[in-house]
C-alpha cells in the first residue's frame, strides 16, 4: 500500500470512529416498541431500563477504565436514599430535581471514596469497594431513625413530572421518563468513551505501567471517571425509588453489586451496548425463570453466566459481533 | 551548560540486596551513553530509579538542572524524560495508531478533554502518523499491537517514547527478544535518533555498544565500576575481567 493511502485510511479510521452507525438506533426503537407492545408490563420495563442505566455506569469504570468494583451498589443506594429521604423528611418530592440531587450526592461519595480507594487495584480494590457499600449500608442501619432501617422508607409520593403528567398513567409515563433519562446519560457516556479522556481510560485498562511512563495522571483520571459513574449509578438508584415509591436498605446489598456485574459480563464489557443486552437478558430470564421455578431460577442465570464466561469471553454482544463477522465473510465467498 | 540528566550518589536496596550504590552519572545534551554490566548488575533498576518507578533511599536525580527526585513518574515523563521497557509495555488491545495518539494526547494534555471526539484533532493524528512513517510502521497503523510480530512491537515501544518528544531517552535493551536477523532494523532506528536527545542505552551486544555509544558506563553489583570512551573501556583490565574477557583472571576491585 502506498504510504499516502495508508496514511489517509489510518486517519480516516480515527476521525470516523465515534460517528453513529444505523444499528445504534435499534435498542431505542425496541424500547419504544415495547412501550406499545406491552402496555401492561411497563412497571417491569421501567425496572429493566433502570438496570441498563446502572450497568452502563459500571461499564464506564469496569469496561473502559478496568476498575473492578464489587460495591457499585453503594452509589445506587445513595441515589435511592437521596430522593427517598428528601421526599419523606424534607417534603422535596419534585422528581427531576430529585435526580439531580441524587447524582450530586452520589458523585460526592464517589469522589471522596474514589480518591482513597483508587490508589489500589486488583483484590485489594475489590475488597475496599465491597467494604464501602457494606459500611454505607450499616450507617443506614445505625441511623434507622432517619433511614427507616431494613423496613425502609415506605409510601413515598412524588410530584407529577413537569407538574403535568398524572399518576393514573404513572407506570407508562415513568417508563418514557426513564427512557429519556437513559438516552441523555447514554449520550453523555458515549461522548466520554470516544473522547481523548476515554482513550486514556482504555490505556489505563490496557497497561497502567505504560500510562505512568507517558506522563498520564492516572489517579486523577480514575477518580474523575469513578465520580461520573457514581453520579450515573445514583440517578439509576433515584429512578428505582421513584418508580417503586419505596426503598429499603437492601438497595446497598452485595447482591445488587453482584447482579449488575453479572449483567454487564453477560452483555459484554467495554462496548456500551453490552449493558443493554446484559440487563435485558438477565431481567427477562429472571422474570420468566422465577415464575417457572420460584426456588431454582438462579440456576438458569448461573448456567448462562458459566457458558458466557467459558465460550463467549466478550459477552453476548461480542458473540453477536463474531457472528456478524462470520456471516459477512461467508457471504463474500 | 547544565547536563540533560544528572544522577548523584543514588542508593537503593531490595531488602538486603543493594541494587544501587552511590551511583553518579551524567548525560550531557545529545549524549550517546551505553550502560553495560553483567546480569543483575542493577541496570534496569537504575532506569527505574531515574524514571521514578522506584524511589531511591538517598541521592538525587536532576533533569536539566531541576531536582526531580521527589516527583512522580508521570511528572517526570511530562518533563520529557522517556523510557522504553526491556519487556514490551504496550496497549496490546489498541491499534498502533491509538498507542501513539495516547502518548501524544497525554503530552499535549489533550487527554484532559472529556467531550471532544478523540479523532477530532488532526494535529494529534498527523503527528502520530509522522512518527509511524519515520519508523516504517505506517502499514501497521490500524493493526492491534498484539497482532504484530515481536520485532515490530519493539519498534512501537520506541515510537511511543519518541511521541513523548523526549529530551532524555532511556532505552532498556531495545532489541531484546528480537531474532538477530531483525535486530538491525531496531538498532538502525536507534542509531538514527535525533541528535538533540540525550540517550542512555542498556545493551548486551558489544558490537552495538561500541558502534553506537560515545561513552560507556560499566555497572557491577549496583556500583559504577568505571566509565569512559569505548576505546578506554575496551582497554580497561577490570572491565575485561568482570565482563568482556574470559581469558583474564584478574579479580575485580569492587566489593
Amino acid at each position: 500500500m502506498p504510504a499516502t493511502e495508508a496514511r489517509a485510511s489510518a486517519a480516516d479510521y480515527l476521525i470516523s470512529r465515534h460517528r453513529f452507525s444505523a444499528w445504534e438506533a435499534l435498542p431505542w426503537l425496541l424500547a419504544l416498541a415495547a412501550f406499545f407492545a406491552f402496555p401492561d408490563r411497563m412497571t417491569f420495563g421501567t425496572q429493566v431500563l433502570i438496570m441498563v442505566l446502572f450497568a452502563l455506569s459500571l461499564d464506564l469504570i469496569m469496561g473502559y477504565a478496568g476498575i473492578v468494583s464489587l460495591g457499585h451498589a453503594a452509589f445506587f443506594g445513595i441515589g435511592a436514599y437521596t430522593v427517598a429521604l428528601f421526599a419523606a423528611r424534607l417534603g422535596w418530592n419534585e422528581p427531576i430535581s430529585g435526580l439531580l440531587a441524587a447524582a450530586a450526592l452520589a458523585a460526592l461519595v464517589g469522589l471522596v471514596s474514589g480518591w482513597f480507594l483508587l490508589r489500589y487495584s486488583g483484590l485489594t480494590l475489590l475488597m475496599l469497594t465491597l467494604a464501602t457499600a457494606i459500611m454505607l449500608q450499616e450507617l443506614g442501619n445505625f441511623r434507622s431513625d432517619i433511614s427507616g432501617g431494613y423496613d425502609g422508607v415506605p409510601g413515598l409520593a412524588f410530584a407529577p413530572l413537569f407538574g403535568i403528567f398524572d399518576y393514573d398513567l404513572y407506570s407508562r409515563t415513568f417508563y418514557l421518563f426513564t427512557l429519556a433519562v437513559l438516552l441523555i446519560l447514554f449520550f453523555l457516556v458515549r461522548r466520554i468513551v470516544y473522547s481523548p479522556f476515554g482513550q486514556a481510560l482504555t490505556g489505563i485498562r490496557e497497561n497502567v505501567r505504560r500510562m505512568h511512563a507517558i506522563g498520564s495522571p492516572v489517579h486523577r483520571r480514575l477518580v474523575t471517571v469513578y465520580t461520573i459513574a457514581a453520579a450515573i449509578a445514583g440517578v439509576a438508584g433515584a429512578l428505582f425509588t421513584q418508580s417503586n415509591a419505596y426503598v429499603t436498605l437492601t438497595a446497598f446489598d452485595f447482591e445488587v453489586s453482584a447482579k449488575v456485574m453479572i449483567m454487564l459480563i453477560l452483555g459484554g464489557t467495554g462496548r456500551l451496548y453490552g449493558a443493554f443486552v446484559g440487563a435485558v437478558v438477565y431481567m427477562v430470564l429472571e422474570d420468566h425463570l422465577s415464575r417457572l421455578s420460584p426456588a431454582f431460577w438462579q440456576f438458569g442465570i448461573g448456567l448462562l453466566l458459566v457458558l458466557t464466561v467459558l465460550f463467549a469471553r466478550r459477552g453476548l454482544l461480542g458473540l453477536l459481533e463474531d457472528l456478524g463477522k462470520l456471516l459477512r465473510t461467508t457471504a463474500r465467498r | 551548560m547544565t547536563a540533560a540528566l544528572e544522577v548523584r550518589e543514588l542508593n537503593h536496596s531490595f531488602g538486603a540486596l543493594r541494587v544501587a550504590r552511590d551511583i553518579t552519572l551524567t548525560l550531557e545534551r545529545g549524549a550517546r551513553r551505553a550502560l553495560i554490566g553483567p546480569n543483575g548488575a542493577g541496570k534496569t533498576s537504575l532506569v527505574n530509579l531515574i524514571t521514578g518507578a522506584l524511589k531511591p533511599s538517598s541521592g538525587q536525580v536532576l533533569l536539566n538542572g531541576e531536582d526531580i527526585t521527589h516527583l512522580s513518574q508521570a511528572e517526570r515523563a511530562r518533563r520529557r524524560l522517556a523510557r522504553t521497557f526491556q519487556i514490551n509495555q504496550l496497549f496490546r488491545g489498541l491499534t498502533v495508531l491509538e498507542n501513539l495518539c495516547l502518548a501524544i494526547g497525554e503530552r499535549t494534555r489533550e487527554c484532559d478533554n472529556l467531550w471532544r471526539p478523540a479523532g477530532a484533532n488532526p494535529a494529534v493524528i498527523d503527528e502520530a502518523l509522522n512518527h509511524l512513517e519515520s519508523l516504517r510502521l505506517i502499514d501497521d497503523a490500524l493493526k492491534p499491537v498484539r497482532e504484530l510480530p515481536y520485532g515490530r512491537q519493539r519498534l512501537v515501544e520506541i515510537a511511543i517514547a519518541l511521541a513523548q518528544r523526549p529530551r532524555v531517552l532511556l532505552l532498556d535493551e531495545p532489541a531484546a527478544g528480537v531474532p538477530s536477523s531483525e535486530s538491525h532494523l531496531i538498532l538502525d532506528v536507534v542509531a538514527g535518533l535525533d541528535r538533540d536527545i540525550a540517550i542512555l542505552i542498556i545493551e548486551h551486544d558489544m558490537d552495538v555498544v561500541f558502534r553506537f555509544a560515545e561513552h560507556i558506563t560499566v555497572l557491577v553489583a549496583g556500583a559504577v565500576l568505571t566509565e569512559g570512551t569505548p576505546q578506554q573501556i575496551m582497554a580497561d583490565e577490570q572491565v575485561r575481567a568482570v565482563y568482556l574477557g574470559h581469558e583474564n583472571h584478574h579479580q575485580p576491585r569492587h566489593g
